[in-house]
C-alpha cells in the first residue's frame, strides 16, 4: 500500500506543477500586459511604469512565474485588481459557500444516481428501465444553466415556494431550515448531470456484474437474493467509484455558471465578476484552487481504489 | 433417336441463377445500418432541419431579428405575428431562435473540428513514435485532464477576453487532449499489429505506414468519439456566452439570449427558458446520434 502510495504522489506532483504553469500563463495570455485592460486611459507612461513594477510585471516571465509559484507556495495569492483586496482574503467565504452547495449536490447525485442506476440493472427492459435509461442521456447533454432557469421559473416564479437566488442571510442559528430553503434549486441543477452520469454507469457496471459466472454459482449455491445483491454492489463498486470522483470534481467545474444564475456568492459566482471585471488575479487564483481540488479528488480517488478492489494495487 | 443422340452428346451449359449479392464495402454497410436505426434517423432529420434553418435563416425566418418594438416587449407564445412571442426588446423569438442556430451551432462544431484535427495528429504521431516522444506528449496532455472541462474553458476565454475568435480558440483547446489520448490508444494498439510490422518490413515509410495502415483503422474510433464531443460543445459555448465569453449582443445566439432573457425571467419564465430548449435539442440529437454512428460503425470503445 505504501508503495502504490507513493507511486501515486510521484504522478501528482508533475500535473500539479503543469497545473500552476496553466494558471501562471492565464494572466499573461490576453495581447498587452494585465494592466492595460484596467488602466484609465489618461494614464501617464510613469505610472503604467510604476504600476507595473509595484505588480513585478516588467520582470522577464521565467522570473515572474518563480515569484509567483513562492508567493503561491507560501500561500499568498497575489492582490485583486480590482479591489485591492488579497486573493486569498476573497476566495475563502466563496470556497466555504461553494463547498455547502457541492457537498449538497454530490449527496443528492450519490443517492439518486446510485439508486436510480440500480434499480435500472435490475429492472432491465422493463418500463422502469426504459424511463431511467432516457432520463439519463437527457440529463447527460442538458445544459446545466438552462435548468437551474427552469427550477427558478417553475418553483420560484411560477409556483412561488423557494427563493428564486442568494443564499439565507446569515443569522446566529446556525444552519437552519431558511439555509436549505435557499439551497434546495442550486443544489438540485448542480446535481442533474453527475447523477445521469452516474445512474447510467452504475446501470452498466451492475448489469455486468450480474452476468458474471461468480453469481451463478452463488445462485446455484441457493444464496439468498439479498446477499447475492450486497456481492453484485461489492463488485460493482470500484469502477462507479472511479466515475463518481470524477463527476464531483466536474461538478466543481459545473459550478461557475449555476451560481451564476443563482447569485450564490461562490467561487463561481467570484469567478464570473472577475471574468465581467478582467481582474486577471482573481481569476487565476480562483482557477488555480479549483484545479487543486479537482486533482486532490482524484488522487484520493486512486488512493480509495485499493481499500475497495486489492487487485487494482498490483496492476 | 439420332437426334437425342446428337443432343445428349452435347454438353447441357446450365445457367444458375442465384440471388446475386452485392458485396457492400465498409461505409456502405455503416449506411445501411445507419438508415435502419429509427432514432438516429429521426435525431439526424431533426437536426437537418435546424442547420437548414440556420443556413437560410433570412429566407426562413418569419421577422426581421433585430427589430425591436418597445411596444411589444416580452409577449406570450402564440401572440398574432410573434409564435414564439417576443423577447425583452420586443424582438421574434422564432426569427431569432433560427438565426441563433448559425453562432450557436458553428460554436459547437467548429472547435471540434478544429480539435480532432489537432488532436488526432498529434496523438497518431505521439502512438507511432512511442517512447520518449508519446511519454513526453502524453504527459503534458495530462495536465489539461486536471482542470474540470467547464473550468478550463470559462478560465482560458476569461483570460483571451470575450469574443467569438477567444471562444473558439478555447473550446478547441479544452477539446484537443481528450481526442489526443483517444488517437493515441488506438494508436498504439494498432503499431504492435502484425500487419504494421509487415508493412515496416517490406520498406514502407513512416508517412506511407500511418496514412495507409494507421489512420484507416483509427479513424472510426476517433470520428465517433469526437462526434459524441459535439452535444458537450454546443452546452459548453452556449454556456461560455452565458457568461458574455462569447459573441456580443445584439448578434443572436442561443446562449447569450438565455443571458439576456435571465432578467425578465419574473415577468415572462416561458420566453426567458425558451433559448435552452433548442441546446437541449440539439445537444440531445448530437449525442444520440453519435451512438447510432458508434453502433453502426461498430466500433467498440
Amino acid at each position: 500500500m505504501l508503495w502504490y502510495t507513493l507511486r501515486r504522489v510521484v504522478y501528482v506532483l508533475p500535473i500539479l506543477f503543469g497545473v500552476s504553469i496553466i494558471c501562471f500563463s492565464f494572466v499573461h495570455l490576453a495581447p498587452g500586459d494585465p494592466m492595460s485592460a484596467v488602466m484609465p486611459e489618461f494614464a501617464s507612461p510613469e505610472l503604467i511604469a510604476q504600476i507595473k513594477r509595484a505588480y513585478g510585471f516588467d520582470q522577464p516571465l521565467p522570473i515572474q512565474y518563480f515569484r509567483w509559484l513562492g508567493a503561491v507556495l507560501s500561500g499568498d495569492l497575489g492582490v485583486s485588481i480590482i479591489s485591492a483586496r488579497p486573493v486569498w482574503g476573497e476566495l475563502l467565504p466563496a470556497i466555504l459557500n461553494t463547498a455547502q452547495l457541492a457537498i449538497a449536490a454530490v449527496g443528492l447525485s450519490l443517492l439518486s444516481g446510485t439508486g436510480l442506476g440500480v434499480l435500472a440493472a435490475y429492472t432491465r427492459r422493463l418500463a422502469t428501465d426504459r424511463a431511467i435509461t432516457t432520463a439519463a442521456i437527457l440529463g447527460v447533454s442538458v445544459p446545466h444553466y438552462w435548468v437551474a432557469m427552469v427550477l427558478v421559473a417553475i418553483f420560484a416564479v411560477t409556483l412561488g415556494l423557494l427563493p428564486a437566488m442568494g443564499m439565507a442571510p446569515p443569522d446566529n442559528r446556525g444552519f437552519g431550515l431558511d439555509d436549505v430553503r435557499f439551497m434546495i434549486l442550486p443544489a438540485l441543477a448542480l446535481s442533474m448531470i453527475p447523477t445521469a452520469i452516474i445512474a447510467r454507469s452504475v446501470r452498466a457496471t451492475v448489469m455486468d456484474v450480474r452476468k458474471q459466472e461468480f453469481v451463478q454459482t452463488l445462485y446455484a449455491n441457493g444464496l439468498r437474493r439479498r446477499r447475492i445483491f450486497l456481492h453484485v454492489i461489492k463488485n460493482a463498486a470500484p469502477p462507479v467509484l472511479a466515475i463518481m470522483g470524477l463527476q464531483v470534481a466536474q461538478l466543481l467545474g459545473g459550478s461557475i455558471l449555476v451560481e451564476t444564475v443563482f447569485a450564490w456568492p461562490g467561487t463561481g459566482y467570484l469567478l464570473s465578476n472577475a471574468i465581467a471585471t478582467r481582474d486577471l488575479p482573481l481569476l487565476q487564483g480562483t482557477i488555480l484552487v479549483l484545479a487543486f481540488f479537482f486533482v486532490m479528488m482524484n488522487f484520493l480517488v486512486d488512493l480509495a481504489q485499493p481499500l475497495l478492489d486489492p487487485r487494482i494495487k498490483r496492476q | 433417336m439420332n437426334g437425342s443422340a446428337a443432343n445428349s452428346s452435347q454438353p447441357q451449359i446450365e445457367i444458375i441463377r442465384r440471388p446475386v449479392r452485392i458485396q457492400l464495402t465498409y461505409w456502405q454497410s455503416v449506411r445501411r445500418r445507419l438508415r435502419r436505426d429509427p432514432i438516429s434517423m429521426v435525431c439526424a432529420g431533426i437536426l437537418v432541419l435546424i442547420i437548414a434553418a440556420a443556413i437560410f435563416a433570412p429566407w426562413v425566418a418569419p421577422a426581421d431579428p433585430y427589430k425591436t418594438s418597445m411596444l411589444r416587449r416580452l409577449q406570450p407564445i402564440g401572440t398574432s405575428g410573434h409564435l414564439l412571442g417576443t423577447d425583452e426588446l420586443g424582438r421574434d423569438m422564432l426569427s431569432r431562435l433560427i438565426y441563433g442556430g448559425r453562432v450557436s451551432l458553428l460554436m459547437g462544431i467548429l472547435p471540434i473540428t478544429i480539435a480532432t484535427l489537432v488532436g488526432s495528429s498529434v496523438g497518431i504521431v505521439a502512438g507511432f513514435l512511442g517512447g520518449k516522444t508519446n511519454m513526453v506528449i502524453m504527459r503534458i496532455i495530462d495536465v489539461f485532464f486536471a482542470f474540470p472541462s467547464v473550468l478550463l474553458a470559462v478560465g482560458l476565454a476569461g483570460a483571451l477576453g470575450a469574443g467569438p475568435v477567444n471562444c473558439l480558440i478555447s473550446l478547441a483547446l479544452v477539446f484537443t487532449p481528450p481526442i489526443t489520448r483517444v488517437a493515441e490508444s488506438a494508436t498504439t494498439q494498432i503499431r504492435n499489429q502484425d500487419f504494421v510490422e509487415a508493412a515496416r518490413a517490406t520498406g514502407a515509410s513512416a508517412p506511407s505506414i500511418i496514412i495507409g495502415h494507421v489512420m484507416t483503422n483509427v479513424s472510426s474510433l476517433i470520428l465517433t468519439y469526437a462526434s459524441g464531443l459535439i452535444s458537450v460543445a454546443i452546452v459548453l459555448s452556449s454556456g461560455l456566452s452565458f457568461l458574455g465569453l462569447g459573441i456580443a449582443p445584439p448578434t443572436a445566439d442561443w446562449g447569450l439570449m438565455l443571458n439576456t432573457l435571465r432578467q425578465s425571467i419574473f415577468i415572462a419564465p416561458v420566453n426567458a427558458v425558451l433559448p435552452g430548449v433548442m441546446i437541449l435539442i440539439t445537444s440531445v440529437c448530437f449525442n444520440l446520434l453519435s451512438d447510432g454512428l458508434r453502433t453502426a460503425m461498430d466500433v467498440k470503445p
